[in-house]
């Protein structure tokens, strides 16, 4: 080794306080990220945020329209007068959401099973379920809602449904499954091969090896992605309004239409936000807590 | 005399792999064969052929005199009748320890709850694992979980038990508990088909070792000759390697 460099690996490997790898006075940018357990690194970030703040709310508030536009999006007395109509319509998103969300769930893992199934007997309903993934993944979910919602009722089919609100709620379910079957799919195939031989060793049947093997652990594994679309549809439920159903981004409309103030539209997205942000949080969580769950048995 | 199992000719290729070129084996009751050879020799696949995890592409494979490699044998009711326990054991790491044993009695054999979790607690008390009944198989050590991999097996009942390397995944000093329970099971009369890398437990317990090379059966016999005096120069050449290496 020559000189030029001043390794002393003997000296180096003591001195984790003189440490060459960290700064000295940094932060610690990384660290703080990582873990928020370091007093100064929350402080770092308390402060770099409330910077950004305070220089977006400048910038905002120094414009020249910006009074015109206070008034048009940030009235207080229109937002008051808009609340209660527009929380009550926001309420029927909350239903079709559950409604939906369920049925998604249900007919997601009929799909994805279908998919996975083994056996020349089943290509035919491989076949069915890769063709819808394809098709519900490929068409904008908007243009669903249309299709199916001016559409089949203008069949005027007997004994079809007419409401919009059903179509709609159809089209959501049709179009999410399509995407939460993919979901479940990748679920499935992370579970090693192992375990469906293990199964049908001891004479279980493919059903069988599905249900009591494969299945538990393919759906712990998938519980974070399905969070998360979770969280998706819960703003897209809103789509259904371009059907004329009154829910809250409608009732908003509504109301806009009628006073020319656009505060009833800031209603209806803190309205959305207040339900989807701990949703995010609670899925983060969940993550977070699986996956220390699992690397414990790593250590 | 009755065979348990017998193969006949028995042809098993992985597309342009041929793996099994034409194995002939037969397993009588009591009988505690020995597969021994190099990895890739197809000890496995003679294995996996037997409870119908692999077709065969020529052969065929009798079961009690009955032939199972055939469209109509339902692969489900041949497994009731042979167990068989995977190198890495292959629990199922969402159920504990109990679940994991009553599955199959419950679910295939339709014995009640009751009467599946009394026979499996009796057979994990026998296999010094009663402490463990309700734990999940991350919390045990490998050789814990491949006793219970074995005890899964025997709740079955099965008449024939196949056993893949099941000490090679585990650290050296937990394979002596688990070929302790291969021991006992052998002085209660299983029969048994196993491959295997531990030749010293084989020339031990074995009533006849098998040595596989290349996808075919190059020599069998009594362990004593197999071991003390083989006649083709290739299981000389893989016996040699083997005491080389301290295994034997």
């Amino acid at each position: 080794m020559t000189d030029t460099d001043n390794r002393e690996p003997a000296e180096a490997i003591e001195l984790p306080a003189g440490s060459r790898f960290v700064a000295s006075g940094s932060p610690g940018l990384f660290n703080g990220m990582l873990s928020q357990s370091g007093s100064r690194g929350a402080l770092m970030a308390f402060a770099s945020t409330i910077l950004f703040l305070v220089v977006a709310a400048v910038i905002i508030l120094n414009s020249d329209a910006w009074p015109k536009v206070r008034n048009q999006f940030l009235n207080w007395e229109h937002f008051k007068a808009s609340f209660p109509d527009v929380l009550a319509a926001f309420w029927l998103d909350m239903q079709m959401f559950v409604v939906a969300e369920v049925f998604i769930l249900t007919f997601a893992l009929l799909i994805a099973v279908l998919r996975v199934l083994r056996g020349p007997a089943f290509f035919p309903l491989r076949m069915l379920s890769t063709v819808y993934i394809d098709l519900f993944r490929g068409v904008p979910l908007l243009l669903v809602i249309f299709l199916l919602g001016f559409g089949v009722p203008a069949l005027d089919l007997p004994g079809v449904p007419k409401s919009p609100m059903f179509w709609g709620i159809v089209s959501l379910v049709l179009s999410y499954s399509a995407y939460t079957a993919e979901v479940y799919r990748s679920g499935l195939e992370s579970v090693h091969e192992s375990q469906r031989a293990a199964a049908r060793a001891l004479g279980l049947t493919q059903w069988q090896a599905l249900r009591f093997a494969i299945l538990p652990q393919a759906i712990r594994n998938v519980v974070p992605a399905l969070l998360n679309g979770l969280v998706s549809l819960q703003k897209d439920v809103a789509l259904i309004s371009v059907l004329g159903v009154r829910e809250a981004v409608r009732e908003a409309e509504i109301y806009k239409a009628r006073t020319f103030n656009y505060t009833s539209l800031l209603v209806a997205a803190i309205l959305f936000l207040i339900v989807s942000v701990p949703v995010a949080r609670f899925a983060d969580w969940y993550t977070a807590r699986d996956r220390r769950a699992r690397t414990k048995g790593l250590q | 005399m009755n065979h348990r199992v017998r193969l006949e000719g028995v042809h098993k290729r992985f597309g342009d792999k041929h793996v099994l070129k034409g194995i002939d084996l037969a397993v009588a009751e009591h009988d505690v064969v020995c597969l021994i050879g190099s990895s890739g020799s197809g000890k496995s696949t003679i294995l996996r052929c037997i409870n119908l995890l692999e077709t065969v592409d020529e052969g065929a494979i009798y079961l009690d005199g009955e032939m199972i490699t055939r469209r109509e044998t339902d692969p489900n009711l041949v497994r009731q009748f042979v167990g068989i326990v995977f190198q890495s054991y292959n629990l199922f790491p969402h159920m504990n320890v109990l679940d994991n044993v009553t599955l199959s009695p419950r679910r295939v054999h339709g014995k009640s709850k009751d009467e599946a979790e009394q026979r499996a607690t009796e057979l994990l008390e026998r296999f010094g694992l009663s402490d463990k009944i309700l734990e999940f198989p991350d919390r045990l050590s490998g050789g814990q979980q491949q006793r219970v991999a074995v005890v899964r097996a025997l709740a079955t009942e099965p008449e024939l038990l196949l056993l893949d390397e099941i000490t090679a995944a585990l650290d050296p000093e937990l394979v002596g508990e688990v070929l302790g329970v291969i021991r006992d099971l052998i002085s209660d009369g299983m029969t048994l088909l196993l491959a295997t890398h531990e030749m010293g437990f084989a020339r031990d317990v074995a009533t006849r070792v098998c040595f596989l090379d290349d996808g075919a059966i190059l020599e069998e016999g009594p362990p004593a000759q197999i071991f003390s005096d083989p006649q083709m120069p290739r299981t000389q050449q893989f016996l040699r390697r083997v005491t080389e290496a301290g295994r034997l």
